[in-house]
């Protein structure tokens, strides 16, 4: 019997769109929390409402997960599909649940499947020498690598559910299949029962009658798999906790940063990955304040849903000239339409964050799924020069704290950020301690007040030592101002002057030089591992927690490494990194793109070339093994200089 | 002490073509802010990009000159940051209808309390004279190497359909009239358009300032000329909807005054209806403290930079472990 608390579990629910993988991952998720233990979830799905398989791993583990491994332990399967789909992902040991009623489905008749996949699937077949017909025989060959089929029979279950409520139509609880295959889950590993019925009760919230009919199904499968599978190598307990832990995603960490940030309207026009995060800022647009806020009569964030990207740039920056911190959220496509819109806010000095959230490109590219390749876009789109910051944040909490820092940057410096977040942070739901609020500072730089402008001439561009203008509202008694996307004076009126035009520009980029100086590098890099290694990982982003978990694996085999974790790559902390990389004899860059658009700008601005690339382009985030096993080659002496990652289904 | 025409001037040199009609919806903004006793801080000047946008420069209230088309977005950021603000967007016909036509309907939808003033001159004229979406089928103005082969929008009755509830034209050499309208918009409670016929002396040969006085149709009678525009007020039309069920009926009345052009151009106000609620009342519903405690101007930290917004509730409902026994 395999201590699951010890080695961890890596379960994966696995269906057609519209199923329920999304509340049957949720449930088990919160479950395995509930019940002390730490998880960490990564959901893949099709760009589709209903039909299209999707699937969704949670890794379970006794002490704080950062990343997804490549094996299956436990593949619970709501349709033939997700079988034939996965079935070669299970590690030996492992098991799968599935539909009894699919064993005699005919691998080749599932309607779903497209070329690409088919001529996949053919040459594992063909590797494998097998030939199944059916997704039973797929299963006993399988079962030949000690995988084990437990087959529970979804339908005559369902018979017996409406049979004692009464309900006649059976179609009316074919939607609780995914709960059935969690009970079946559970009642595998043996698992309490206690923190599942409080996690369906926490899913399905206000629906009594939902609640009572889907614990009816959790107990009837658990049941069934305690009662008929008993031959099952794992075994999951609770583990008592007092650490107050949060199941969170990475669209709420940046929409809760945003809030505590200050962060007070919010733009967006519908796109996946991103909007996830402005949809959980309007379910809560009535803001709870702290107590010493009680003279505010009430606090709140207006979300704009515009009509399109453009709108949605230059409606945060109308709001962020009154005084507002305004941002939008957005991702590739949604960025790219901005770009105009940024280059204004650029040379108007508008305080304006954009939360970009990565995925597969380029055009609509791979809309739900994973990537990394808009570093150098975030860091270069527009016409012109103008100075802007870029950050990115490598796990959940540093989505939280990076959110709300983004608006100090913006509002200190007068220049739009853009805090890059990807797919596999978005969509990854994760434990992970309580986020603390009370490390967070707000810094709104040089904002004035009507006070300040009293009976004085106001020149919003007034030339400074460090470029740097003092602030006013637009709105504020007893003075105007003028904001032009032309060239212009201190006054913001048009010019064309080439004395002026020097001057100002100047003004504008040296802002940034400023910034450089003053934003301590704690606040822009990650560093971890032995300080005097010999070989040193660079990347930025999802990988962290890959990288993490890999480095912690070579370390217990003897090898040294450290990791430097860009947190801001515009501008790069870039005598840091040469430092950290000029004592490197191995330096490897590992990044979820072709181009190792990182390695690229540290290149042009340390003169320091990488030795290894690891990348990955498949639309998958890269798992802790698969970067294990890429760095071991490196530390063998047994890679080549460039390593392509393909994990993932 | 009562403000003055000077107090909303600019030191800034106006770089119009001479006879432009700009000059003439510049006085008429200027006009309406003194008789209105606006306080220049309290109103801010919109622009997008093309002649029109120079205007805020002119004008001593605070001026964001944006983006080609993009007016809309901006101002609409702004006054919903701060709702006491009186906005004031100043499109042309190809940054407003062209380029910015999607924003130019989604805002209609949105009904926020500000006037969008549309500079109509039918061409392009900062980039010399290109057809503009409002020019008409087949003309042909001077510097066009060719007639124009679009049909032309009606402005009216885009404005229409897309839920404007104020909608008026006037014209940039009536400045007494486009004053009076310029008013009746900031006044109106929603979100007003006024389409302003422009003559562009450089560039539309065709729609001039003649052409719209009625030079070429002297009544052989009188020997005057025949104005092609004329009051909506004094031929007997009224455009405000009173009462709910009235409202289709001026909507559908308007809908058929918008298609006159040509040899008569009916100017004043086509439809008003006061009765749809704005933007800012559909948000004062879901968040009753917006209107006193707007976006700019909540505090969000204390005079320690501690954020003043409480996420407790919100961590809460996703907390898994270590609830209080």
């Amino acid at each position: 019997m395999i201590n699951v608390v010890k080695e961890g579990l890596v379960w994966m629910a696995a269906g057609p769109q519209g199923s329920g993988v999304d509340s049957a991952a949720n449930i088990f998720g919160r479950a395995c929390c509930y019940g002390g233990l730490n998880v960490y979830g990564k959901r893949e799905y099709h760009s589709n409402i209903k039909g299209l398989h999707s699937y969704f791993h949670i890794r379970v583990l006794n002490r704080e997960v950062f990343a997804d491994v490549d094996r299956v332990d436990l593949l619970c399967s709501f349709d033939a599909e997700s079988v034939v789909r996965h079935i070669f992902e299970v590690a030996p040991g492992g098991g799968v649940i599935c539909d009894a009623d699919a064993l005699t489905t005919r691998i080749f008749d599932i309607p779903t499947w497209t070329q690409p996949f088919i001529e996949e699937f053919r040459n594992a077949l063909d590797s494998k020498g097998i030939k199944p017909e059916t997704v039973g025989d797929l299963l006993k060959e399988a079962g030949k690598d000690n995988v084990r089929t437990y087959a529970v029979p979804y339908m005559a279950i369902l018979q017996e559910i409406a049979a004692e409520m009464g309900e006649e139509k059976l179609s009316k609880l074919t939607r609780m299949i995914n709960v059935l295959a969690l009970g079946a889950s559970f009642g595998l590993v043996g698992y309490d029962k206690a923190p599942v019925e409080k996690a369906i009760r926490a899913v399905f919230g206000d629906k009594p009658k939902v609640i009572s009919m889907n614990l009816l199904a959790l107990n009837k499968a658990y049941e069934y798999a305690t009662r008929k599978f008993g031959d099952f190598g794992y075994k999951l307990d609770t583990v008592p906790t007092d650490e107050k832990r949060i199941f969170i995603q990475g669209t709420q960490a940046a929409a809760l940063g945003k809030l505590v940030g200050g962060c007070r309207l919010q733009t967006y026009y519908p796109i996946t990955p991103a909007a996830d995060e402005s949809e959980y800022l309007e379910e809560n647009e009535v803001l709870q304040l702290e107590q010493s806020a009680v003279k505010q009569s009430g606090g709140s964030i207006l979300i704009m849903q515009t009509e399109d990207e453009i709108a949605a740039i230059n409606m945060a920056s109308g709001a962020a000239l009154t005084g507002a911190r305004a941002a939008t959220a957005t991702s590739g496509p949604g960025f790219s339409l901005m770009v105009e819109g940024l280059s204004w806010a650029g040379n108007s000095e508008v305080p304006v964050v954009v939360t970009y959230y990565q995925r597969g490109a380029p055009a609509t590219g791979l809309p739900t799924r994973h990537g990394q390749s808009d570093l150098r876009f975030a860091i270069h789109a527009a016409h012109g020069e103008f100075p802007r910051i870029v950050m990115c944040s490598g796990d959940i909490e540093e989505c939280f704290y990076d959110a709300a820092r983004a608006f100090n940057y913006a509002e200190r410096y007068q220049m739009p950020v853009i805090h890059l977040i990807d797919k596999a942070l978005a969509n990854s739901n994760r434990s992970c301690r309580v986020f603390d609020p009370s490390l967070v500072r707000i810094e709104r730089g040089q904002l004035l007040t009507e006070a300040d402008v009293k009976g004085k001439e106001y020149r919003r561009y007034q030339m400074t030592e460090s470029g740097i203008s003092p602030r006013l509202p637009l709105g504020t008694p007893g003075t105007v101002f003028w904001n032009t996307g032309d060239e212009h004076d201190e006054l913001g009126h048009i010019s064309e002057e080439p004395v002026m035009r020097t001057r100002m520009y100047e003004k504008r980029m040296k802002k940034l030089e400023i910034a450089d100086r003053e934003i301590p590098v704690q606040e822009r890099v990650n560093f971890f591992g032995d300080q005097d290694a010999s070989a040193t990982v660079v990347s930025w982003g999802s990988p962290k927690g890959a990288i993490l978990e890999a480095m912690k694996r070579l370390r217990q085999e003897g090898y040294s490494m450290n990791f430097v974790q860009v947190r801001m790559p515009h501008p790069l902390p870039s005598e840091y990194i040469a430092e950290v990389l000029g004592k490197a004899k191995k330096k490897i860059a590992v990044e979820g793109n072709y181009t190792a658009q990182l390695a690229g700008i540290i290149a042009e601005k340390t003169r320091i070339a990488m030795d290894f690339f690891l990348l990955k382009w498949n639309g998958r985030p890269m798992s802790s093994d698969e970067v294990y096993e890429a760095l071991k080659l490196i530390m063998q002496d047994k890679s080549p200089k460039r390593q392509v990652l393909t994990h993932g289904t | 002490m009562a403000l003055k025409l000077a107090d909303y001037r600019t030191s800034v040199f106006v770089d119009w073509c001479p006879g432009c009609g700009d000059f003439g919806i510049l006085s008429a903004v200027q006009m309406a802010l003194v008789d209105m006793e606006l306080a220049p801080s309290g109103v801010a000047i919109f622009s997008g990009i093309g002649c029109h946008a120079k205007l805020p420069h002119f004008v001593n209230v605070y001026g964001v000159h944006t983006l080609h088309g993009r007016t809309l977005p901006f101002a609409v950021g702004a006054k919903l940051a701060r709702p006491d603000l009186e906005v004031i967007a100043v499109m042309g016909d190809g940054d407003g209808l062209g380029i910015g036509a999607g924003h130019f309907v989604n805002t209609g939808r949105r009904n926020i309390d500000m006037a969008v003033l549309i500079h109509d001159n039918g061409v392009y004229g900062l980039t010399k004279g290109q057809a503009s979406p409002t020019l008409k089928l087949g003309v042909r103005t001077k510097s066009l190497p060719k007639a124009n082969i679009n049909e032309g929008v009606n402005p009216i009755a885009l404005a229409l359909a897309s839920g404007y509830t104020f909608i008026a034209r006037s014209y940039a050499y009536d400045v007494h009239h486009l004053k009076d309208t310029i008013k009746k918009a900031i006044q109106h409670h929603g979100l007003a358009v006024i389409i302003i016929q422009q003559p562009c002396p450089t560039y539309n040969n065709i729609n001039t300032k003649d052409w719209y006085s009625g030079e070429d149709r002297v009544d052989p009678e009188t020997g005057k000329p025949t104005p092609r525009l004329y009051k909506l007020e004094d031929s007997g039309y009224d455009g405000v909807v009173r009462r709910p069920e009235e409202a289709f009926e001026k909507y559908a009345a308007a809908l058929a005054k918008a298609q006159e052009w040509g040899d008569r151009i009916p100017m004043g106000v086509f439809y008003q209806n006061e009765l749809v609620s704005t933007y800012e009342e559909r948000i004062s519903k879901r968040i009753p403290t917006y209107l006193q405690n707007p976006p700019s101007r909540q505090l969000i930290s204390d005079s320690e930079g501690k954020p003043l917004t409480s996420i407790k509730k919100m961590l809460e409902d996703l907390q898994v472990t270590g609830f209080e026994a």
